[in-house]
């Protein structure tokens, strides 16, 4: 019984609480409310599920046969009756020349995700083998003082996730290191709050690639004569900038409203400044900090794929766009793929975000 | 009647050939409050004169809203004097520090610290000298005297409110202050756990004889701990408007007091003034 009880601990504080159901359903005797339980929170949801997955196939097929009489009427009109004769068996033969590009159903973007899977392994193959072929070679030109040769081919869906990943994780890095300082000093005078109040609500609206922009203008000069990757620092810096609003809001009014109950003790007890910052105030407004990391780190995630996409830096926001350009005749299940994984990603991200504030929150709430 | 006696003594006396000014611990003069509005200034307390003794048990009766309250925040020092006086021990009060130890309505804890690690937030600022031992051990004392001892390491948040406020009273209690303030510190609590703190409290100021100014509303609470309730006039302009003295035997129990002759004839004379 006790290893159901912290199973459910650990799903609660993960904001899992809808697996409770199926906890509840294989650790202990199934009562008849946890049946309806289960109904309720599971058979109800893959429900949902399949009217989606119903209405994704119903559309995407409406729209194939209206681009394919598009197509067949366009024959007809241009070439006559027996091009529209044949581009009708082209496309009903699944002839990749003729088929019509739309949205793609939800069985072509499954078998988009399994070619990418293929193509990650295929590369991942070459890579190592590459890596295996000049390791001697690159052993002898690191010991001659020269760079080694590294694998420059094209980067497997799964590389540019991870690349993807990188770069959010160094935006928000960026985001944590100066806006919750900034948001502690401010939170803690009205006078600054006041004053540096028109800064922020000027720049907090500002759109991600005008940001983006701005980086490229100062960063470009910076790294003129070096050779380090610019386009990622350009596309970590602008996450970061565009997402700290968030923290450094909530931060401030975490700071600036803790309990005035426990700065009245911090008086009475007469508690150093640094002591009242940290045994006091941080602790006290960690919870809208992490409120506001949370919301910092999907807004990252969000900007990200548009700046990659900008910026020409790897990712999978240059992957969308590349396969956008492409054109080719899965492109377009590549790029659904791709929405999906951006989809369960930031789910995922905000999931262990939610995680960590629970632990670190003294009032334990539900996730959302 | 002894309180009636120390209040009249106010010239200086020699104990152990230092010169103390007087038995006066605390010292409220022509006490004045007030907090100015839009349509003119508003006159909390006025002409407030109260003296306090030392090892004196003090409980301040009166109305809500009457003031009670900004009185002991402003001898915390929470609450700036708009004028007249507030000394300790003849020093005037210049905002608040340790020597005047504050048990909050609320029981005012850090909830992300354990009991212990409360009680030590005020150990650690007033004996910064002692070693980390001594320091931990004048916590655990206290937290023992308040009946706490499985509960050092439980996080604030997860005591009850009753047991919360025991770690406000060990917390209070373990600066050692020259001065116990009290804000209606068992208010929110249901009778019983409020019977409990009470006999909790009287037995630590029993032993520690710690001069205590404690705002009630509960006229029984008032006089089971008191050696003088001093009550209150409405306000605006509240001042005093009464001392009754409380000439039962310390240490107290509740039964004894009940018992008492002059139980009722105290409750009576409180009563009457409130409902007056």
């Amino acid at each position: 019984m006790k290893q159901s009880i912290t199973l459910n601990k650990i799903t609660q504080l993960m904001g899992f609480g809808f697996l409770k159901p199926i906890t509840a359903l294989f650790t202990g005797k199934p009562q008849k409310e946890d049946v309806v339980n289960f109904l309720k929170k599971i058979i109800v949801p893959l429900l949902s599920i399949l009217l989606f997955l119903g209405v994704w196939q119903g559309g995407s097929t409406a729209l194939f046969n209206k681009e394919a009489n598009f197509k067949i009427e366009k024959a007809l009109a241009d070439q006559g009756q027996a091009a529209a004769d044949e581009m009708k068996a082209c496309i009903a033969s699944g002839e990749i020349s003729c088929q019509p590009n739309t949205l793609p159903s939800p069985s072509q973007v499954w078998a988009s995700f399994k070619t990418l899977l293929e193509d990650h392994k295929v590369i991942s193959a070459d890579k190592l083998a590459f890596k295996e072929k000049t390791a001697a070679m690159n052993e002898k030109r690191v010991a001659a003082g020269k760079e080694p040769i590294t694998y420059t081919g094209r980067p497997s869906f799964v590389d540019q996730i991870f690349t993807s990943l990188k770069t959010v994780f160094a935006g928000f890095l960026l985001a944590l290191v100066i806006a919750v300082p900034i948001g502690v000093v401010i939170g803690l005078s009205t006078t600054l709050r006041s004053s540096f109040n028109w800064l922020i609500q000027i720049f907090k609206p500002v759109s991600p690639v005008v940001w983006l922009l701005l980086v490229f203008m100062i960063v470009k000069t910076l790294t003129k004569d070096s050779n380090s990757d610019s386009a990622f620092i350009i596309s970590f810096i602008s996450v970061g900038l565009c997402s700290m609003w968030a923290t450094l809001v909530n931060t401030a009014m975490g700071v600036s409203s803790v309990d005035k109950d426990y700065i009245n003790v911090a008086k009475v007890l007469k508690l150093g400044p640094m002591q009242k910052v940290f045994k006091v105030i941080l602790p006290s407004s960690l919870p809208l900090i992490f409120t506001g990391l949370r919301i910092t780190l999907s807004v990252a995630w969000m900007v990200l794929i548009a700046i990659e996409l900008l910026a020409q830096s790897p990712g999978l926001g240059s992957f969308v766009w590349e396969e956008f350009q492409n054109g080719a005749i899965d492109s377009n299940s590549k790029i659904i793929v791709a929405m999906f994984i951006i989809g369960i990603i930031g789910f995922l991200l905000d999931r262990i975000m939610l995680t960590i504030q629970n632990m670190v929150s003294f009032n334990k709430n539900e996730g959302v | 009647m002894k309180t009636a006696t120390l209040n009249t003594d106010t010239s200086t006396l020699s104990e152990n050939g230092i010169q103390y000014p007087s038995k006066v611990m605390l010292d409220l003069h022509n006490l004045k409050k007030v907090y100015p509005t839009p349509k003119g200034d508003y006159v909390v307390l006025e002409d407030l004169n109260l003296q306090i003794m030392k090892e004196e048990f003090v409980t301040i009766i009166g109305h809500s809203g009457c003031g009670k309250t900004t009185m002991l925040s402003m001898i915390a020092g929470l609450n700036p004097i708009s004028g007249g006086n507030i000394a300790v021990l003849g020093n005037p009060v210049k905002g608040p520090g340790p020597d005047r130890g504050v048990i909050f309505q609320a029981p005012s804890l850090m909830p992300w610290m354990t009991a212990l690690e409360n009680v030590m937030l005020g150990v650690n600022q007033v004996f910064p000298h002692a070693s980390k031992k001594e320091r931990k051990d004048i916590a655990k004392y206290y937290l023992h005297k308040v009946g706490l001892d499985g509960s050092f390491d439980k996080k604030a948040i997860a005591l009850s409110q009753g047991m919360q406020q025991r770690v406000g009273i060990a917390r209070a209690f373990a600066i050692k202050p020259k001065v116990l303030l009290l804000d209606e510190p068992f208010g929110m609590l249901d009778s019983l756990t409020r019977g409990e703190l009470q006999d909790i409290l009287i037995e630590i100021w029993n032993k520690e004889k710690i001069t205590a100014v404690m705002i009630t509303h509960d006229v029984d609470e008032a006089i089971f701990l008191a050696d003088r309730v001093v009550m209150m006039t409405s306000g605006p302009s509240a001042k005093i408007g009464d001392i009754l003295n409380i000439d039962f035997e310390r240490p107290r129990t509740r039964k004894s007091v009940l018992e008492h002759n002059d139980y009722y004839k105290y409750r009576k004379h409180l009563i009457e003034f409130l409902e007056h």
